[in-house]
């Protein structure tokens, strides 16, 4: 399951698509909005996606862990919209035989999301916005 | 030939619309339709340093030719999580 959504995220619909019975570990990342960033209290936050890109990038991430760590219970949603402090904006799910697999593969796909998703944030304070930008240095994209 | 132009985030806001249709010179790679894109958009000149280029969804080189139909999209720094 690799989705940009609306909706408020349910970890729950993450965790049944990535169940199995061989899987003795489950971790699960979920960004949260923080009411301040560099020392301004933020507002809200407005997050806009390339959704079909964005749904594409999230499954290629899938495949990197498959590759990498040979785990296929991964999902991952992106919510996209006004999201209010304290609410869920990400939510990664990664299920493995044991739990160093999952908590290594459940950061991998973290930082990778950060670089390679086409989604952005706008922070909004009381005396302005601004659309955040992540590092730009040379993207290494795989090309499966 | 016809290509179709998505703008996302800040150079949406720039441009002031989601996507644009655009006829450009067989042969046109990304970073050429760039140069067009910010002919018409100067204030978006500043990302020419720091964005990626999106053909079909996909990341691409500015050196790829441009095929009829094709979606580009020029990508801000990203900034989701």
């Amino acid at each position: 399951m690799y989705e940009v959504v609306h909706d408020i995220l349910d970890p729950r619909k993450l965790l049944l698509a990535v169940s199995s019975p061989k899987d003795g570990a489950v971790v699960t990342f979920a960004g949260i909005v923080r009411d301040n960033n560099r020392g301004k209290k933020v507002l809200f936050l407005e997050y806009e996606a390339y959704a079909e890109m964005a749904a594409k990038m999230m499954a290629r991430i899938g495949e990197e862990i498959q590759a990498n760590w040979g785990l296929s219970g991964v999902a991952m949603q992106h919510r996209v919209g006004r999201l209010n402090v304290g609410e869920t904006s990400v939510l990664i799910v990664v299920a493995a035989p044991h739990r160093d697999d999952a908590f290594a593969a459940c950061d991998y796909a973290i930082n990778r999301l950060k670089r390679i998703v086409p989604i952005w944030k706008k922070e909004v304070f009381e005396d302005g916005e601004v659309w955040v930008e992540g590092p730009s240095e040379k993207l290494e994209v795989t090309h499966p | 030939m016809k290509v179709r132009l998505r703008f996302f985030a800040s150079l949406r806001e720039i441009a002031g619309k989601e996507e644009l249709e655009v006829d450009v010179e067989p042969g046109t790679t990304a970073g050429g339709l760039w140069e067009e894109v910010i002919d018409r958009y100067p204030r978006m000149s500043p990302y020419t340093r720091t964005l990626q280029v999106a053909v079909n969804q996909d990341f691409a080189e500015r050196t790829q030719k441009l095929q009829p139909n094709d979606e580009i999209v020029f990508l801000p720094p990203v900034s989701g999580g």
